[in-house]
């Protein structure tokens, strides 16, 4: 059928419905893909393999956790080839926090958000027919699988008393150069570099594509808030990331090449690298969360069916974190010895960054209040994130504080704070995107019944895991210890029985994409009805191929919060 | 794969070259280490002959900082450890009278309003909903009543940073904790400079003592109770940290550079610690006991251990001739 000239003509407007459709052959399609829906589903099924794999990860560590002694970790030591000795169990443990760190992180959470959601729609809520540069949204999403195999290959390569880096996702000096013989280091250095490599693409990607391709009409102040989320992302990206590749370069060096950014002996300083690291790491926490605020915002106002409240207010507020967030990284260095004026300043600063966000969470509210409110599953997994991430967002006022968070720095009230924004927020925010868009990507309708079963299922499961975190780090439980003091069992066994449930919850989110696919109904095109008014809307369920080859134009009555209702009729 | 195959065998070539040498040597080493043991327990016979210091440490009974256990009720499980310094105290109260009731008010206020949305504005009983979308007066008293709680907070936590980095008198006690791979060397700079290295105790040992597993060391940093502490703390080869819960203290221990902090003990007791940064394998296993105890007794303890107590004694003589300043103090002393 393809002939030539029919291919040819394909291009001609009045062919565009008819060929919209038209898909290059398999391999063609998935690997030399240049279409940001198919992309965005690439990196939503990398997401889902990398969740499993560190998800798997913390399995094991829980279970390890379960009670005082080593039980576990010679097991997977054995397994994998070693003698099991006590410090390749040690070694083991901290390989496995560093990997299930990084690819929560750099391979799940950020894909997720970033490359998976923000890829299908911020054209789709634009307007726009696809990114501004499709091949390089190619290239960022193999860069990072790249990096996710450089990560893997690590765990098997020597990297001090076993096998594999164990160094903590902070990858701090000197542990991690003199403290760290053997190539695993190197390779997730290397991991590293070629996941921040795809994602400064991408954010460059992004922001072209958001400042050149919005449909006529569409200004700044009527885009979408998701839109607006992955725009701040991106610029936090690209201000972030290159002083992280330029930290982890000098850890290269300094391993490999005889540089001494790092170490004092030839007056380097190891405290260098954690400014370096931190100033990368604050606004990396936020890259995490922002597009979960974004989804959130879209999904809190379709299904209240009434517009976000104080739009203008949520956007800036986006901005001001954004900001904010590039002048309080020293508030994980508490410890390190910082002069009393320093600890003062990054006390304040801090706690600054908390009105923007406590804005946010009122201005949700505000905007279900009055509202016409249906609980479908995506606005159950929205209201579940809100309180989720207010708990999380509370500690991190307490942590805010210089000198209480003296003996609260690296204890499991840091790893309850960071959970419950995370694993509790953004991982909440992504199955509340997730089912607001599934039939939308897909093209089949998931069992509402199976998510919200999973929604109630993962609710508990979290919280029995991550709330008993906060009781042992204030008792002076430390962080990235394989193993306890007898005092500590009562609340570890509690949270490592959390996970078996959480666990089930999982096993439910993967039936409900078997159910889906086998027995799922073909959804309409608007499928939330009255509330959902972004332009992916307008389009059928999944998307043509090719959407928008006639650009669609955002009308003087079109709001920030309407953008495909038909003009009111005159007169 | 043949490459690693190769690499691996070079390597055990070495291994087994190194484990050859290591048994060719050992009976050596063992001999030469016995000589010294001998001359070692001989100098400390005579020592103890002489001064005849009487110390003994502290058992189970005095523990006073470690984490609750179930038996000591749930709240004691859920809270701080209780709290043994001045800045401990400050801070505890600091956390319990005003973050905890603030962090626990905004979540359940949230929660509140959560529910109640819910409740009120769900579609069976607002069917129609309202189109309001601003509201500047709340949104003007949304941003300022957090402000006003953040500078609630801001007034103690100020506070408390000033009182933590109160510079410590001129006759504090110095004591420097050095962090190494996998354990805590503890260096009496006042006190003729000995070190005392302390390992995590074997844990049938301290279970069979009734101490706690993995916070008990075979030799504790004994120190004067009510007494300002000048703590040093330093990194041999990786940053490790220097944290004791009860004392609500925490100090990295960096290579290069020496961080300092004041701490006073207010009772006798022993209070557990452990190592707070990631620093390898044994991370874990790297406990800090602080024994905190009379005035009299820490002299004792100094004596048994070799130390000198004051600053006239031999061994910074050459010090005081050097330093004036030095000098007075130790007159004054
Ligand atoms: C209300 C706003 C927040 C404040 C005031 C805050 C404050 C803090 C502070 C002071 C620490 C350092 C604790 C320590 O190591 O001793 C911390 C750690 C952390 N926070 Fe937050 N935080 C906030 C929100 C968030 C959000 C939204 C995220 C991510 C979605 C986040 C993720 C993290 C992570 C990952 C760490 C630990 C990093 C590590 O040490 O491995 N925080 N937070
Ligand atoms: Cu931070
Ligand atoms: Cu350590």
């Amino acid at each position: 059928m393809a002939t030539t000239a029919e291919g040819f003509d394909a291009h001609h407007e009045d062919h565009a419905h008819h060929d919209a459709d038209h898909k290059p052959g398999f391999f063609a399609r998935w690997f030399m893909s240049t279409n940001h829906k198919d992309i965005g589903t690439l990196y939503l099924i990398f997401a889902i393999i990398a969740g499993v794999i560190g998800g798997g990860i913390s399995g094991l560590m829980r279970w390890e956790l379960a009670e005082p002694g080593l039980q576990v970790m010679g097991q997977v030591v054995e397994f994998l080839g070693g003698e099991g000795t006590f410090d390749q169990q040690g070694h083991m443990w901290n390989v496995l926090i560093t990997a299930h760190g990084l690819i929560m992180v750099f391979f799940m959470v950020m894909p997720a958000m970033i490359g998976g959601f923000g890829n299908w729609f911020v054209p789709l809520m634009i307007g726009a027919p696809d990114m501004a540069f499709p091949r390089m949204n190619n290239i960022s999403f193999w860069l990072t699988v790249a990096g996710f195999l450089s990560l893997m290959f690590s765990a098997f390569v020597p990297g001090g008393v076993g096998p594999g880096a164990g160094v903590g996702w902070t990858v701090y000096a000197p542990l991690s150069t003199y403290g760290a013989q053997g190539p695993a280091v190197d390779f997730a250095i290397f991991s590293l570099h070629l996941a921040g490599a795809g994602s400064i693409l991408g954010a460059t990607n992004f922001i072209t594509t958001i400042f050149n391709m919005r449909a006529p009409g569409m200004t700044l102040h009527k885009m979408p808030l998701f839109v607006w989320s992955v725009l701040v992302t991106a610029f936090l990206l690209l201000l972030a990331l290159p002083v992280l590749a330029a930290a982890i370069t000098m850890l290269l060096t300094d391993r490999n090449f005889g540089t001494t950014f790092f170490d004092p002996a030839g007056g380097g300083d190891p405290i260098l690298y954690q400014h370096l690291f931190w100033f990368f790491g604050h606004p990396e926490v936020y890259i995490m969360i922002l597009p979960g605020f974004g989804m959130i915002s879209q999904i809190v106002a379709t299904f209240s069916r009434k517009p976000v409240f104080g739009y203008l207010g949520m956007a800036y507020a986006m901005v001001a974190i954004g900001v904010v967030g590039f002048i309080v990284w020293a508030h994980h260095m508490y410890t390190v010895g910082l002069d009393v004026n320093t600890k003062m300043y990054f006390t304040a600063a801090t706690m600054v960054i908390a009105v923007p966000t406590g804005i946010k969470i009122f201005s949700w509210i505000a905007t279900m209040w009055g509202g016409s409110i249906e609980f479908k599953s995506p606005m159950v997994w929205a209201l579940g994130f809100i309180f989720l991430f207010t708990v999380g967002g509370v500690t991190g006022v307490v942590l805010a504080n210089g000198g209480v968070d003296d003996n609260l720095h690296d204890t499991y009230y840091v790893v309850a704070h960071f959970h419950y924004v995370l694993s509790l927020g953004a991982v909440t925010a992504m199955f509340a995107g997730w089912y607001y868009w599934f039939p939308k990507m897909f093209g089949r309708w998931h069992s509402e019944f199976l998510a919200h079963l999973q929604f109630w299922i993962f609710f508990v499961g979290v919280n029995m895991i991550f709330f008993p975190m906060h009781f042992l780090g204030l008792q002076g439980m430390a962080r990235r210890y394989p193993d306890y003091t007898p005092a500590f069992e009562q609340w570890n066994h509690i949270a490592s029985l959390g996970y078996v449930v959480t666990l089930v919850s999982v096993a439910v989110f993967f039936i409900n994409i078997v159910y889906a696919f086998v027995a799922g109904r073909k959804p309409e095109g608007n499928y939330w009805g009255e509330g959902a008014t972004t332009l992916e809307w307008s389009l059928s369920s999944p998307p043509p191929f090719h959407q928008f080859e006639t650009l669609p134009v955002i009308q003087d009555h079109h709001s920030s919060d309407d953008h495909i209702s038909p003009a009111p009729a005159k007169g | 794969m043949n490459f690693g195959e190769f690499a691996r065998k070079r390597l055990q070539i070495l291994t087994i070259l190194a484990a050859a040498f290591t048994l060719f040597s050992a009976p050596q080493a063992a001999l030469a280490q016995d000589a010294e043991s001998v001359a070692d327990a001989a100098v400390v016979a005579e020592e103890a002959a002489v001064e005849t210091p009487a110390f003994e440490h502290f058992g189970a009974d005095m523990i006073k900082g470690q984490p609750s256990f179930a038996e000591d009720g749930l709240v004691a499980t859920m809270t701080f450890q209780e709290q043994y310094s001045p800045n401990g105290d400050y801070a505890l109260w600091m956390h319990d009278a005003i973050l905890l009731p603030i962090i626990t008010v905004i979540s359940v206020f949230v929660l509140f309003l959560l529910l109640w949305v819910m409740f009120r504005y769900r579609r069976g009983a607002n069917p129609v909903p309202s189109k309001t979308s601003h509201n500047t007066l709340i949104e003007v008293i949304w941003t300022v009543i957090p402000i006003i709680i953040l500078l609630v907070i801001a007034v103690p936590s100020i506070r408390l940073l000033a009182q933590q980095y109160e510079s410590p008198p001129e006759d504090a006690i110095t004591i420097k904790a050095n962090g190494y791979q996998w354990y805590w060397g503890y260096e009496y700079v006042d006190n003729g400079g000995f070190e005392v290295i302390s390992n995590m105790m074997p844990e049938a040992d301290a279970v069979s003592q009734g101490l706690p597993p993995q916070l008990e060391v075979d030799n504790r940093m004994v120190v004067p109770v009510n007494t300002p502490l000048r703590i040093q703390t330093f990194g041999a080869d990786v940053i490790h940290s220097f944290g004791i819960p009860s004392l609500w203290f925490k100090l990295d221990a960096v290579p290069g550079r020496v961080n300092e902090k004041m701490l006073t003990i207010t009772e006798e007791g022993i209070f557990y610690g452990q190592c707070m940064e990631l620093c390898g394998a044994r991370h874990g296993y790297m406990p800090i006991a602080i024994e905190a105890r009379s005035k009299e007794d820490f002299e004792a303890w100094v004596l048994s251990q070799g130390g000198t107590i004051g600053s006239g004694e031999v061994a910074e003589a050459e010090e005081v001739a050097e330093e004036p300043a030095e000098a007075e103090e130790a007159t004054e002393a």
